[in-house]
This record gives C-alpha cells, sequence and structure tokens, in this order.
C-alpha cells in the first residue's frame, strides 16, 4: 500500500509540475544594446514586469550588430525564434512583412498606440497595419568639440551651407587640427555625408521620385551632385589618418578623446562617447557643440529636413500576447522618461520627452519635432541589399576610388537588380 | 644492410593475411561501414552544395520559399562584379605568398629545428604557437598591432622619426598587411609536418650520401628533400585549400575593405550573400568557389598525389 501510496503521490506532483509549467509563458526578447548602463534600466524593466506578472518569464538575449543583421532570416525561421525583435524599419521590415514572419499586433495595440508619435509609429505600420512599436529617433549631424573649435576660431553656429562646412575643415586644417574623425571601415558612417547631402539637394521629392525610378532614379541629377559635394569634401582630406580602418566605436571614441573637432554621427553618440573614449569619461556636456548638416545652396530641401533613425520591436509570428503586452509595458510613459532622462534615447511616447534634462538632447527632440521630412537611414531605408551599395559607394567615393557619377550609377543598378 | 627491419617482413606476411577473406567477406565489410560515412558526406556536402546550387537559380532573399528563379543570372551578376575579381586576385596572392615564401621559410626551419640541440623544442613551441591561436583572435591582435596611432608597428615607425602608416586603412597596403599576418599565423604548422617528417626519414640513407662524398648541401639537395617530396606535396595541398577557404582571419582585419581591396572569396561571399540578403547570388559565389576547390583537389590528387 506504502508503495501505491508513494506512487500516487509522485503521479500527483507530476501533474502539478506539468500545470506550472503550461500556465509559465517565456517572452525572448534579442537585442543588440552594446551600453551596459542602459541594458541595466532594460534588465530591471524586464524583472519589475515579471514581478507584476506572476508567471510570465522575460528572456533576454544578445547579439551583436552586424551579426544580428547576417542571422535574422535564419533566426526568423526557426522554430525557436525570439518573440521580441529589434529593428530599424525601412525596406528590412517591408520585407519580412512580406515574407509573414511578423505578428500584426494592429488590434492588440488600439488604444495604446495614440500614446505614440505619429510619425515614429508610422515607419511600423503597413497598408494600415501595425507590426512593431518604436522606441527612439535620433538625428543625424555634426558633434563638435567647443575647445578645438574655439582653437581654431571657427564658430561652429555660423556654419550654415556647405562652403561654411568646407571652409572651416580648410581653417581647422591650417591650425593644425584634425577636422572630422568618422569610423570609415564601418562605411554607414561615411554614408551619412552623401545621403544628407541628397536630403538637403533633393528633399523628399527627390527620394520618392528615385524609388518610382522617375528621374533616372538613383542615378539621377540629385544623387549625382550629392557624390560630387561629397567628392570636395573629401578632397580636402578632413578626415583623420588612416579613416578608412576605423570601426564606428573607435572612431566616437576619438572623438570622445579630444582628438578631432567633428564627427557627423547620430545624436546618441553625444552619450556614447563618454562610454568609448579612452578614459572612460569623455567630453563633458559644456566641451560639445552641435550644428544640422549644412545646407546646399540652391538645394529643393527644407533646412529643417532632418535624416536619422526610427528604431524599434517587432513581435515575430505566433507569439504569445505576452510579447505584445510587455513591449506595451516597456514603451511606457514610465520608462521611456526613465531612459530619456538617462540621455539615452529621444522618445517616442507623448509626454516622456518630459524626462530630457539636457540642453542637447532637448534641441534633438526640438529638431525631430519641427521636422517635416524625417529620411530613415537610405541603407536600412533601402533594405539590405541596395543600402549596403549605397555605404559602399560612399566610402569608395571617400576613398578616391570611385566618381560621384560611377556611384550613383552602381546604386541603381543594385536597385534594379534588388527589386 | 642484410638485416631485414621488421616492416618488411609485415609487408611480406600481408598479402597471406589477405588471401583469406572471399569477395563476399570484403563485401560485408562495405555494406557495414560504407552507409555511415556515406550518409554523413551526403548530410553534410552532397545535399548543402545540391541546395546552394539550386537556391542559385533564383532572386531570393532568404525568407519563405525561394519563387524568383532567374537561371544563370546570378553567376552573370557575380562575375560582372568587380569585386569577385579583386577577392579571386587575393586568393591567387595568397595562394603565391603561401607557395613562394611560407613554405620555404617552414623548411628551412625545420632543417633547422629538426636536429637534437638545448631549445629546439621550446624554439619550435614558439614558431608552433601563432597556429594554435583562434583565427578571430589572431585578427583582432594584429588590428592592434597595425593601429597607426597605438600599434607596434605605429611605435616602430615613430622610433626611425617617420609618420606612422595606417596599413589596413589603404587599398594599396591592406593586402599585404593581411598576408604578413597569414604567413606568420600558418609557417608553424608547415614547420611542424616537415620536422615530423625530417625525423621519420632514414638516417642511413644521409650518413651513406655523406660517406660517399657529398657535402652537406649536396645530401641536402639530392637526399632528403627528394625523401621529403611527399610531405612538401600534402603541405602545398593543405596550403593551397586553406587558402581558398580563409575567411575568419580577414574579417577582424580588415572586412575584406577598404574598397573591397582585401577580400578572399568566402568574405566577398559573405559581405555581398550573407549580410545583404542576397542568398541565391551568395549562393552562386559558394558554387563557384566549390568548383574551383574540386577542381583543384581532383587535378592535383591526380596529378601530384598519384603515389600516395
Amino acid at each position: 500500500m506504502r508503495l501505491l501510496e508513494k506512487l500516487g503521490l509522485a503521479a500527483a506532483a507530476c501533474l502539478l509540475v506539468v500545470n506550472v509549467a503550461v500556465a509559465d509563458t517565456t517572452v525572448k526578447w534579442l537585442h543588440i544594446e552594446v551600453n551596459p548602463a542602459q541594458v541595466k534600466i532594460w534588465e530591471d524593466v524586464a524583472r519589475a514586469y515579471e514581478a507584476s506578472h506572476p508567471g510570465v518569464k522575460i528572456e533576454m538575449q544578445f547579439l551583436e550588430n552586424e551579426a544580428y543583421k547576417a542571422k535574422l532570416p535564419t533566426i526568423l525561421q526557426s522554430k525557436d525564434r525570439p518573440n521580441i525583435i529589434y529593428s530599424w524599419a525601412g525596406g528590412v521590415l517591408k520585407t519580412q512583412i512580406e515574407a509573414g514572419v511578423l505578428e500584426d499586433i494592429t488590434d492588440q495595440v488600439k488604444g495604446y498606440s495614440d500614446s505614440l508619435t505619429p510619425a515614429a509609429l508610422a515607419a511600423f505600420t503597413s497598408n494600415g497595419r501595425v507590426y512593431g512599436l518604436p522606441i527612439a529617433l535620433s538625428q543625424v549631424g555634426f558633434l563638435c568639440n567647443k575647445e578645438l573649435m574655439v582653437k581654431a576660431k571657427v564658430d561652429p553656429a555660423a556654419i550654415k551651407t556647405w562652403d561654411d562646412l568646407l571652409a572651416a575643415v580648410k581653417t581647422l586644417k591650417a591650425a593644425g587640427v584634425t577636422p572630422i574623425v568618422v569610423g570609415g571601415a564601418d562605411k554607414w558612417p561615411l554614408h551619412f555625408y552623401w545621403t544628407h547631402l541628397a536630403v538637403r539637394i533633393g528633399g523628399k521629392a527627390a527620394f520618392d521620385a528615385a524609388l518610382r525610378d522617375e528621374n533616372g532614379g538613383f542615378a539621377g541629377e540629385t544623387f549625382q551632385k550629392s557624390g560630387e559635394l561629397f567628392k570636395q569634401l573629401v578632397e580636402l582630406q578632413p578626415f583623420q589618418n588612416g579613416f578608412l580602418g576605423f570601426k564606428n566605436p573607435q572612431a566616437v571614441g576619438y572623438f570622445g578623446d579630444g582628438k578631432a573637432a567633428m564627427t557627423l554621427a547620430i545624436s546618441s553618440a553625444y552619450n556614447l562617447q563618454r562610454a568609448l573614449a579612452a578614459d572612460k569619461v569623455g567630453l563633458s556636456e559644456d566641451k560639445i557643440c552641435w550644428f544640422d548638416f549644412p545646407v546646399v545652396a540652391g538645394g529643393k530641401g527644407e533646412p529643417t529636413d532632418t535624416l536619422g533613425g526610427i528604431t524599434g520591436w517587432l513581435v515575430t509570428k505566433g507569439s504569445p500576447k505576452e510579447a505584445v503586452d510587455f513591449l506595451k509595458y516597456f514603451i511606457s510613459k514610465d520608462v521611456q522618461t526613465r531612459l530619456a532622462a538617462g540621455s539615452y534615447i529621444i522618445p517616442v511616447v507623448q509626454g516622456a520627452e518630459a524626462g530630457l534634462n539636457n540642453s542637447f538632447m532637448k534641441m534633438i527632440a526640438a529638431n525631430l519635432a519641427k521636422s517635416q521630412y524625417h529620411q530613415n537611414f537610405y541603407d536600412q531605408s533601402l533594405g539590405p541589399s541596395v543600402g549596403r551599395v549605397v555605404n559602399d559607394v560612399s566610402a569608395e567615393i571617400a576613398g578616391g576610388s570611385m566618381s560621384p557619377q560611377d556611384a550613383a550609377k552602381a546604386i541603381e543598378a543594385a536597385f534594379k537588380q534588388g527589386n | 644492410m642484410a638485416m631485414t627491419s621488421p616492416i618488411s617482413v609485415a609487408g611480406k606476411a600481408a598479402p597471406q593475411a589477405l588471401r583469406g577473406p572471399s569477395w563476399d567477406g570484403r563485401f560485408t565489410v562495405l555494406i557495414l561501414f560504407l552507409p555511415p560515412a556515406l550518409l554523413l558526406f551526403t548530410l553534410f556536402v552532397v545535399l548543402p552544395i545540391g541546395e546552394a546550387a539550386w537556391y542559385s537559380g533564383f532572386n531570393w532573399n532568404g525568407f519563405g520559399r525561394p519563387s524568383n528563379w532567374i537561371g544563370f543570372d546570378n553567376y552573370r551578376f557575380v562575375l560582372e562584379t568587380r569585386a569577385f575579381w579583386l577577392a579571386l586576385r587575393n586568393n591567387g596572392l595568397i595562394i603565391v605568398v603561401s607557395l613562394a615564401i611560407q613554405l620555404p621559410l617552414a623548411l628551412t626551419l625545420a632543417l633547422m629545428l629538426a636536429e637534437r640541440f638545448r631549445g629546439a623544442v621550446a624554439l619550435r613551441m614558439l614558431f608552433f604557437m601563432p597556429y594554435i591561436l583562434a583565427e578571430i583572435a589572431t585578427g583582432l591582435i594584429f588590428s592592434f598591432v597595425y593601429d597607426g596611432d597605438y600599434g607596434l608597428v605605429a611605435s616602430i615607425w615613430r622610433t626611425f622619426g617617420a609618420e606612422p602608416p595606417h596599413l589596413l586603412a589603404s587599398t594599396d597596403t591592406a593586402m599585404l598587411a593581411v598576408l604578413i599576418v597569414i604567413v606568420w599565423k600558418y609557417f608553424g604548422f608547415h614547420m611542424m609536418l616537415f620536422i615530423a617528417a625530417l625525423q621519420s626519414l632514414d638516417k642511413s640513407l644521409v650518413e651513406a650520401a655523406r660517406i660517399d662524398g657529398a657535402t652537406r648541401a649536396q645530401a641536402l639537395r639530392h637526399v632528403v628533400i627528394p625523401l621529403l617530396y611527399p610531405t612538401i606535396r600534402l603541405s602545398v595541398f593543405f596550403a593551397i585549400v586553406g587558402s581558398l577557404q580563409l575567411f575568419d582571419l580577414v574579417m577582424p582585419l580588415t572586412r575584406g575593405g577598404p574598397a573591397d581591396s582585401s577580400n578572399t572569396m568566402v568574405s566577398f561571399l559573405y559581405n555581398n550573400g550573407i549580410s545583404r540578403m542576397r542568398v541565391g547570388y551568395g549562393s552562386a559565389i559558394g558554387v563557384i568557389l566549390f568548383v574551383i576547390c574540386v577542381t583543384f583537389a581532383f587535378t592535383y590528387k591526380r596529378w601530384f598525389m598519384r603515389d600516395e
């Protein structure tokens, strides 16, 4: 009898365990964030969510940026795929939607989505259906080092046009200061020049026309001219020695070490340069200045047009509803305010901008609010097959191995081949 | 020389041992032992290559099922890409450098270190060390060595009072820098092969040559080196196949840049196929590489390694 009882107990115990396992939901969250301070905040949010939602477990997984991009198609089609993944919106997102690997979360975010900045939400919306939620916005522009600018007697506030920038570079060089640092090995920091020039020269109309393959597409006048103007800058040799061998984190660190006067960077580099500087301190707030990308004489773009990122999170097909629920919790006014206060992000939840507590971040947020045309990074917006060619040719123009005309033609060829 | 060595005795005995089992017996052995190997080979070689060949006919981004059949267009695209020819040229360069610099260097060192003297073993280990290092780690280490601001190369340059170059950042020097790392990393492996061969050489042959009045150089040239031929052939084979497959050393050093000047075939495949989600295009590169490797391997085996 004893034995039977034991067996009975064991069976009951098994049942209990099974029951618990059924009630438990794990949400796998894959991210690429390398700033430990920010990851720490995310961890806290995940733990807080678990505490208030018993039976749900949030499991964080990390992949390095380049590896993530390369593995994504495979990851998304495996049975064991993560539930929440990182996204830069744009062409890659479009591909993923078409492939049917994402969850349509429109109905689950009804009501909640009204709290988000419309432009940011629009980046994750396709045909009126929502496939992801934005988390942050950013602007590309020139970060500059006040001390070095003063030393060379250059006034950053006076750099308004492309020619002003060229003049500033000459002045800085004459004063023995490295004008610009750039992470040329990663190529995309160089594509900021080429694409921002295109934004200034042709405005939104030119980009939309190129997408419809009108006016010569990406081989058209606007894009040839951006190459030509970029070449003018390159010929002044404005970059640090060996710039084609620098990876972006190295370049941002170099700026943080105070070795170059300017860097054309994503606004988040303002915070990142501290972590990447050799002394882990970098440049303090009062030593950093900023000016928007200069305008081009005769350009059709508005001076308020911006180039930058719209990043967010997607929910993969077949994920539990808890994944969306957690995302709503994560992209809430409270958490966004905390991240804004740490200068990690320009928030996308309305009201969270109240957390922005320094003049730099406030200024970027104001720029983005003013912007009527925010162009997502080309290399994301055009999808990987065309976007990487934009990066390639930007690096080739910078290295002097390709003419602006051939560069524009190469992008157009990739665009025709890849679509 | 009248004494028969045990080897020849075994050699004489061997046919008798084999006379027992009939063809049936061998067939049974075949049935028993072939399937596992065949299965593994099919699973890990034949199927993937077949798949790649199949994918290479599509314009496909890796999502869902490939559906946009474009025939041989991907191959045309590959052959029209300037970077592909650069990558091919680089692979050629790596092969040339491996054969012309690495192997002679390895052989010379092996001849010195095969002798027994104090410190020989330590030196052998020292030269073999780079081979033990993971390729990724080697690449990272050398990207610091080559750093034009803080690297070892920079400080050497500064002692001579010159402005240090950024070797990895210029299209003229990036590949050269990669080649140096390749030689540094793999010569120890070939050296070890040669040392192993030298130590198993029949010393009496060299002694006989010396007694017959050959100088050391002559003995080396006419006795030792010819006896090493099988090993040299093997070493050349490894060097060429290794060169064709080189990837993980290049990525941390240059990622194939600047301007594709230091891509190898495999890094070109990765940069242009995988990271651009052009699976069809990437597969076409893979098939081309496979054809090159297989053609080489079979030709080489047929022409140079017939007797092994």
